[in-house]
């Protein structure tokens, strides 16, 4: 995609422009400030039945500004990047911030907690500056070609969608941080649809990396798309009991971003989380070692600062089933009186939120057979639907879509079922951690199983 | 802000003339394509937050942007850009045409003034985006007080206000320039209440298309005082029941149950692509003969109503099932053509930045003859759920969920004891079938509905009467 003319020089630009911001903020009366500006093109091309469907290119600039007035503080953001436009950005930040309360907690973080020298973490793809639409419709034609031909009861299709976003990022605050970055990421999905007896069923799989030469090669995506969708046909209602339950690694990465939410400063400090106070406490199973990686090179959250120019270092979550650490912002460990932990994020238009980076629940010693052979009877899960968590008290309940297991194998493919339990009982209760961790998504978990939920279907 | 036609406001903002934009159309359309539109949006967000009896946040966000379509057969070509000015626009339009390959056949129309759009559903005089941050403090103080003073359990509220100002103006080959400005308001409070050592939340809201002042007629206290019984009423609940029982829906919000039911597998991109659970079910019973469902657009000042859709079209009252007959589907331009149906007014967007599908607006069940009393009467023993959180569907094999934060067990034809949220899960083309009561108190919801679908989100509405669904399997961990 050409329109970035080279990420250095205009690594360059955005930084000054956020700097320029802060500057602005101060002459129009803040006493502290800090400008986030992004931009970036993206390119998404879909295909169906072999057709091209649709071919769309997006061009992104936006700047956010932070102020803080006395103790005060707004947020505003723009397109508008002319002179005019951004002048009236800092005039209408310290305008909005006469109208909110003070608050003795607001504020930039730690002069010594900003990162330093600044890691290249290998994070931007040059080739995707430069894909064409055609190179992007060809991957989506193979996949799910791939995906139609792997049996005559795939009869259909939602089509392949490949996407692609390369952009930049640069940070500046009032503390004299000024930082940039650039980094891309790619994807590739397929959703096949299969019918047997009337009845459809559909299916999805996708590879996703920051670079193109990351992918997985199309043809096995659209095949392993096929053989999801292909076993879940024929799915029955399982009876309403309690059973054991396995979560293969994408349903399994669903329960550590429930476990993110609950250890986030801003849940904490807000009392709404289901895991209030039990720093250095046994949380789960001794099974369960949970690490957050920023700097990891290429990862899909990787960073070389965070939202508020803080410093980002590997960190142990839970360690053997003990929580060891909290993830914090600046402003919620100073809420809670401790040091931040480097995990603000921040989009243009908000202040900075709590959110994990590279957050990865470490692979176990079973393979996945193993730990559905232990099973005699219970749920290998591989859907989850619906948004029945209540961060608050930890009661899980959700849709779900699978197969049965009977005798340590999978039986048949079940469905139009719920399972539930309350997450505190759910993360103590995980017997089993699988050796199958394929971390492409930030947040990315091995198959899991825990000894006991209620299941409801029939 | 100056309430202006959105023609004249986005000519004025950006400086670009008719036969500009009539250039731009016919570089979109130079190679073989059937039609192409542009769409260029202005929007202004706001919101003041609460938490811990102070509004410490405030946000302020504009943005601005042009998207190009072109549209060939069932291809689209996009491009869009926060830049308005004539050279992006001709490169959009040239990127955007990419999806064709071969040398022209369609030309632009020249742009025509439209006719005034066909509903004016939210004239307000005062935009809710003019209404002073203090103004919008004071309502949140009020808040605050309003939920603390229901019960002294009730340890930390919060409380926002989101405002919205967006116009869109719509300028498409076959000439038809459109435009439309949409205000839009929401208030929502959380409640958290605290009692021997157990903690629990309580939610409720509401807004729509209509002055602030509109909040303040005791509403806006009635959702803080709601949020907080919600929350006093969880500190008491039992686990909820696991299995397959007789549900009682209330009405209003529990409507979400027909959004995702139904209404998503009546959109007509997943009917044209054969890939919903309600393909070819048109003129079939989907439901029983007590149920008439719609999608109605034009309801002045609710939150999913609109004056025109995304593409410019008139939005409708469209029946969906009328007495247990599927009778249409939602659509947008796209696939009403590919289908031969007639267009909807349901061609939606999330922004400039995203193309138009086919998207729900208010979508809701006529009322029955039941005293809602005698449907919860009929049942012995069941569920009675009457506040919900979100919902999923999956299209294709029709399985749908929604979870209740707030139900209470039907035990001999009474509400008893409350019990804790769950999900309920069903079958689309199935579970209208079960309805054997409807009540006469139809009620839309209070105006706090947001609905996602492939990444983009727009405000919906949903509304029901009081329902008796035989057989619905609901997901506690009591089995």
């Amino acid at each position: 995609m050409s329109g970035t003319d080279g990420s250095a020089r205009a690594g360059t630009d955005l930084r000054e422009l956020a700097h320029d911001l802060v500057a602005r903020a101060h002459a129009a009366g803040a006493r502290a400030a800090d400008a986030v500006a992004v931009e970036g093109d993206g390119l998404a091309v879909g295909v169906r039945l072999g057709e091209v469907e649709k071919v769309k290119r997006s061009r992104q600039r936006r700047a956010g500004l932070r102020v803080f007035v006395g103790d005060a503080t707004a947020i505003v953001s723009t397109a508008d990047f002319s002179p005019d436009g951004l002048a009236a950005l800092a005039r209408d930040a310290v305008a909005l911030a006469h109208a909110t309360a003070p608050d003795p907690h607001a504020g930039l973080p730690d002069p010594a907690e900003l990162a330093g020298e600044q890691p290249d973490l290998d994070l931007h793809d040059p080739a995707i500056e430069r894909l064409e639409p055609e190179q992007a419709l060809a991957w989506a034609r193979d996949a799910e070609a791939a995906a139609l031909a792997a049996a005559p009861e795939i009869t259909n299709s939602e089509g392949a969608e490949f996407g692609a976003d390369a952009g930049l990022v640069a940070y500046a605050s009032s503390l004299g941080f000024v930082g940039a970055y650039a980094g891309s990421s790619a994807s590739l999905a397929v959703v096949p649809v299969a019918t047997r007896d009337g009845a459809m069923q559909r299916d999805s799989w996708y590879t996703a990396h920051r670079k193109l030469a990351g992918l997985e090669p199309p043809a096995e995506v659209g095949r392993e798309a096929a053989r999801r969708t292909l076993r879940r046909l024929g799915g029955r209602r399982p009876p309403t009991g309690e059973c054991p339950v396995v979560f293969d690694p994408e349903t399994a990465a669903s329960l550590l971003r429930h476990l993110a939410g609950a250890i986030a400063g801003s849940a904490l400090y807000r009392r709404m989380s289901f895991l209030l106070d039990r720093l250095g406490e046994q949380v789960a199973s001794d099974t369960v070692t949970v690490v957050d990686d920023p700097i990891r090179p290429a990862g899909p959250a990787s960073r070389p600062f965070d939202g508020e120019g803080v410093r980002q270092s590997r960190r142990t979550i839970v360690e053997r089933g003990v929580l060891r650490s909290y993830l914090l912002d600046s402003y919620s460990a100073r809420r809670l009186g401790m040091k931040t932990t480097g995990h603000a994020v921040r989009s243009v238009g908000d202040a900075p939120g709590v959110a994990p980076t590279n957050f990865v629940l470490e692979p176990g010693p079973h393979r996945p057979e193993a730990i559905i052979g232990s099973v005699r009877s219970g749920l290998y899960v591989t859907e989850l639907i619906g948004f029945g968590v209540n961060p608050v008290t930890g009661d899980y309940s959700r849709g779900a879509a699978g197969l049965w297991i009977e005798n340590g194998e999978l039986a048949h493919p079940v469905e139009e079922l719920t399972i539930a339990g309350n997450l505190r009982d759910m993360l103590r209760d995980i017997e089993m951690v699988g050796s199958d961790l394929r971390p492409r998504n930030a947040i990315a978990a091995p198959t899991l199983k825990i000894a006991r939920m209620t299941v409801a279907g029939a | 802000m100056e309430v202006v036609k959105p023609e004249r406001f986005f000519h004025e903002r950006f400086g670009l003339s008719d036969r500009a934009l009539e250039r731009v159309l016919g570089t979109a359309l130079e190679r073989r394509a059937d039609w192409a539109d542009l769409y260029f949006e202005f929007r202004v967000n706001q919101t003041a937050s609460l938490e811990e009896g102070a509004v410490k946040k405030a946000t302020r966000n504009v943005s601005q942007g042009v998207g190009v379509r072109v549209v060939a057969g069932a291809r689209s070509g996009y491009a869009h850009s926060d830049e308005v000015s004539l050279e992006r626009l001709e490169l959009a339009a040239r990127a955007a045409r990419a999806i064709t390959d071969e040398r022209g056949a369609a030309t632009a129309l020249p742009a025509t003034r439209a006719a005034t759009a066909a509903h004016d559903l939210y004239p307000v005089v005062r935009p809710p985006i003019d209404t002073p941050t203090a103004d919008q403090v004071a309502l949140l103080q009020r808040l605050d007080a309003a939920a603390r003073a229901v019960d002294p359990c009730i340890t930390n509220v919060f409380a926002g206000i989101g405002i919205e100002h967006r116009v869109v103006l719509v300028v498409t080959s076959a000439g038809a320039v459109v435009g439309d400005v949409r205000p839009l308001v929401h208030v929502s409070v959380t409640c958290i209440a605290e009692r021997g050592g157990r903690r629990e939340q309580g939610s409720y809201g509401g807004g729509g298309r209509f002055a602030f002042d509109t909040l303040l007629d005791g509403r806006a206290e009635r959702f803080a005082r709601e949020a907080a019984r919600q929350a006093l009423t969880n500190l008491g609940a039992a686990d909820a029941p696991a299995g397959t029982m007789t549900v009682v829906l209330g009405p209003g919000w529990p409507g979400v149950l027909l959004h995702e039911a139904i209404g998503h597998g009546l959109e007509g991109d997943f009917n044209r692509k054969r890939v919903s659970a309600f393909t070819d079910r048109i003129g079939t019973r989907v439901a029983s003969e007590l149920c008439t469902v719609v999608d109605d657009g034009t309801i002045a000042d609710r939150r999913g109503s609109l004056n025109v859709d995304d593409e410019g079209t008139p939005t409708q009252r469209t029946v969906l099932i009328e007495r247990g007959i599927l009778r249409g589907y939602l659509q947008d331009r796209l696939n009403a053509a590919l289908m031969q149906m007639p267009v909807t007014g349901n061609g939606r967007r999330e922004s400039f930045a995203h193309l138009p599908m086919p998207r729900m607006t208010n979508t809701f069940m006529l009322a029955g003859g039941d005293a809602p009393e005698d449907v919860i009467r009929s049942v012995d023993r069941g569920l009675y759920a009457v506040n919900f959180g979100g919902g999923q569907v999956d299209i294709t094999s029709g399985k749908f969920v929604f979870s209740a934060s707030e139900a209470y067990l039907i035990e001999g034809g009474k509400v008893t004891r409350p019990v804790r949220g769950a999900t309920l899960i069903g079958n689309g083309p199935d579970v209208l079938t079960r309805i054997t009561r409807v009540g006469a108190d139809l009620r839309l919801d209070e105006g706090i509905g947001t609905c996602g679908k492939d990444g983009q989100s727009v405000p919906v509405g949903v509304g029901l009467p009081t329902v008796r669904i035989d057989g619905l399997t609901v997901g506690g961990t009591q089995a």
